[in-house]
């Protein structure tokens, strides 16, 4: 990294940084019971609920934000193309289909082996997808996005379809409408191992940079392309996997933010990364507040505050394209 | 060395390469000269083993390219492919940069600093250093990739058509450099060329490829006459000597 480039890259990360350090403080003390700021320590009942449920609630909008983040950029990566996201390209929507699969023919099953069934079957459809797209002649950009919508679609309507026959739809909400009101304690904690592919992607972060220079290149420069891409997707679907079982989908978090921090930084994942990461975790976790007051005292899924925001923002992005491109 | 024997290639059932075997000793430079469609670039992505190998056995320095492991290779052979394409933002300096990959895995010392300035330099990149690659012109992003495949230090450097979008200022430059490693650190460069005269004047020997085979293999003041061109291109040029040098006249 050049020195301008890396100056950049350490103003930004601590700028990321203050900013998710005051929105993680405000998310503790924004809620229905209001714990003011001095009785948090002294009083039993107020610490209390900050434990069971308000710092569950910020940890996994931030580990669910920066883990979607990250899935995105590494997807983007994989397929050299700026426009797909886990949400858009079947992954989620393969996971929503394993975790509803094991709900009907495993009722007891409990959260964890949901999430290695949803993670099975993630992989599963992420793979259909990526074998496809790297067929798509690479002159045509906007197929890979197109196709990754029509075939998250169809395995949608699968998915919709399965449950609809099962009675199942309220509750399939659960999945497909990302939302943090029901995190407490011992039921987000899964989410964790999202935070272990996040470590994983920053310790290949050099090789996916080059992957994004294509396979030729790739192979050039002495990199096991197969198992690279094998090991990106393995990360891109277990994270997709458990923020769906956890706390649903939550569009466009995939796809916005490496587009920003792509413009600002450029594509030299080893510096990006963290920032990508961070600023995943400042979008999830501020939604998720707005979500909370917009009609305090009741609340708004985060999966649809996302599905606004994030709309304008990749809107915005569409139409301002940078200056020099 | 390279030693490339009797490898056939073909593309389903279309055939790309008939029974090629080539032997280009280390140090120097060679010419793959041919018409369009004549499987240079084939052969060489199948040397630098980006392509399965179907028929026959390709070697490089005694290492067969196909068990060879990846990492190993790519100490050994750098290759700068005609269609590159840098889609991802980064800047010339990170991209040639990565050039260094195969010999730190990404940790770049001071000695690699000082690789990657001197291929920033050679290549007149250094005031483009901090730029990002989609600002660059044709030309100048040609150069960077250039300078990346350089930058990889290897002792063989394959290059397909690396003078597109190259200015004459710029093609005679690469060609320089590549004379200057090629006698002074003994490198081994092959490189494909469509400019005849290119060929003539900077490399040490010219294969030349129609149709999946070799049909003239030779040192340019050999292979370079009215009646070996012909077979190759399809068409009558006259051949002038000026300065003991092979100039073909194409143009009429």
């Amino acid at each position: 990294m050049s020195n301008a480039a890396r100056q950049q890259s350490s103003r930004t990360g601590l700028l990321a940084g203050f900013v998710l350090a005051a929105l993680f403080m405000l998310s503790l003390f924004v809620g229905v019971i209001d714990v003011p700021f001095h009785r948090a320590l002294a009083d039993a009942g107020a610490l209390e609920l900050l434990l069971i449920s308000r710092l569950p609630r910020t940890l996994a909008a931030l580990l669910a934000g920066s883990g979607l983040a990250i899935a995105g950029l590494i997807m983007q990566t994989l397929t050299r193309n700026s426009y797909v996201e886990p949400s858009t390209a079947g992954t989620a929507q393969s996971a929503e289909l394993g975790v509803l699969l094991v709900t009907l023919l495993w009722p007891s099953a409990n959260l964890f082996a949901k999430s290695i069934v949803a993670t099975a079957t993630a992989l599963l459809g992420t793979s259909v997808f990526l074998m496809t797209a790297h067929r798509l002649p690479p002159t045509q950009p906007f197929l890979v996005p197109l196709f990754g919508i029509v075939y998250g679609g169809v395995i949608g309507a699968a998915v919709t379809f399965v449950a609809w026959q099962a009675d199942l739809l309220q509750y399939l909400s659960v999945w497909t409408n990302g939302d943090f009101s029901g995190v407490l304690r011992g039921r987000y904690e899964l989410l964790w191992i999202g935070a272990a592919m996040l470590v994983a992607a920053w310790m290949i972060a050099d090789r996916l940079t080059i992957m994004a220079l294509g396979r030729d290149a790739s192979i050039g420069l002495g990199i096991d392309y197969a198992r690279m891409l094998q090991l990106g997707l393995v990360i891109v679907s277990v994270i997709s996997a458990l923020s769906t079982v956890v706390v649903g989908m939550i569009p466009f978090v995939g796809l916005v933010v490496p587009n920003i921090v792509s413009r600002l930084m450029g594509d030299n994942l080893r510096g990006t990364l963290p920032v990508v990461a961070m600023s995943g975790a400042i979008l999830v976790l501020g939604c998720d507040i707005l979500g909370r007051l917009i009609r305090y005292p009741y609340e708004i899924p985060v999966g649809t505050v996302m599905g606004c925001v994030g709309g304008i923002i990749f809107l915005w992005l569409l139409f301002r394209r940078p200056a020099h491109a | 060395m390279i030693q490339v024997e009797n490898v056939s290639l073909k593309h389903r059932s279309t055939p790309i390469l008939h029974d090629i075997s080539l032997e280009i000793p280390k140090g120097g430079i060679t010419a793959l000269i041919g018409p369009n469609g004549a499987g240079k670039s084939s052969l060489l992505s199948l040397i630098a083993r980006l392509q399965p190998l179907q028929v026959g056995k390709i070697s490089i320095e005694g290492f067969p390219v196909d068990t060879t492991p990846n990492r190993d290779l790519a100490k050994i052979i750098a290759i700068l492919r005609q269609d590159s394409i840098v889609t991802s933002r980064l800047r010339v300096r990170e991209l040639v940069g990565f050039g260094r990959f195969p010999h730190g895995r990404g940790r770049l010392t001071a000695e690699d600093q000082a690789i990657i300035d001197q291929s920033l330099q050679q290549f007149d990149l250094t005031d483009l250093a901090d730029r990002f690659i989609e600002t660059l012109s044709g030309g100048q992003r040609q150069r960077a990739l250039v300078a990346m495949a350089f930058a990889q230090g290897t002792d063989y450097l394959l290059l397909d058509e690396p003078l597109n979008n190259l200015d004459m200022y710029f093609a005679r430059e690469l060609m320089r450099s590549l004379r200057k490693i090629a006698d002074g650190k003994g490198k081994t460069v092959v490189i494909v060329l469509h400019d005849i005269n290119q060929a003539g004047f900077y490399a040490d020997r010219i294969v030349a490829m129609k149709t999946g085979r070799v049909v003239a293999d030779g040192a340019p003041s050999e292979l370079l006459t009215p009646e070996t061109l012909h077979a190759i291109f399809g068409f009558e040029m006259r051949v002038e000597t000026i300065d003991g040098i092979p100039m073909v006249v194409h143009l009429r």
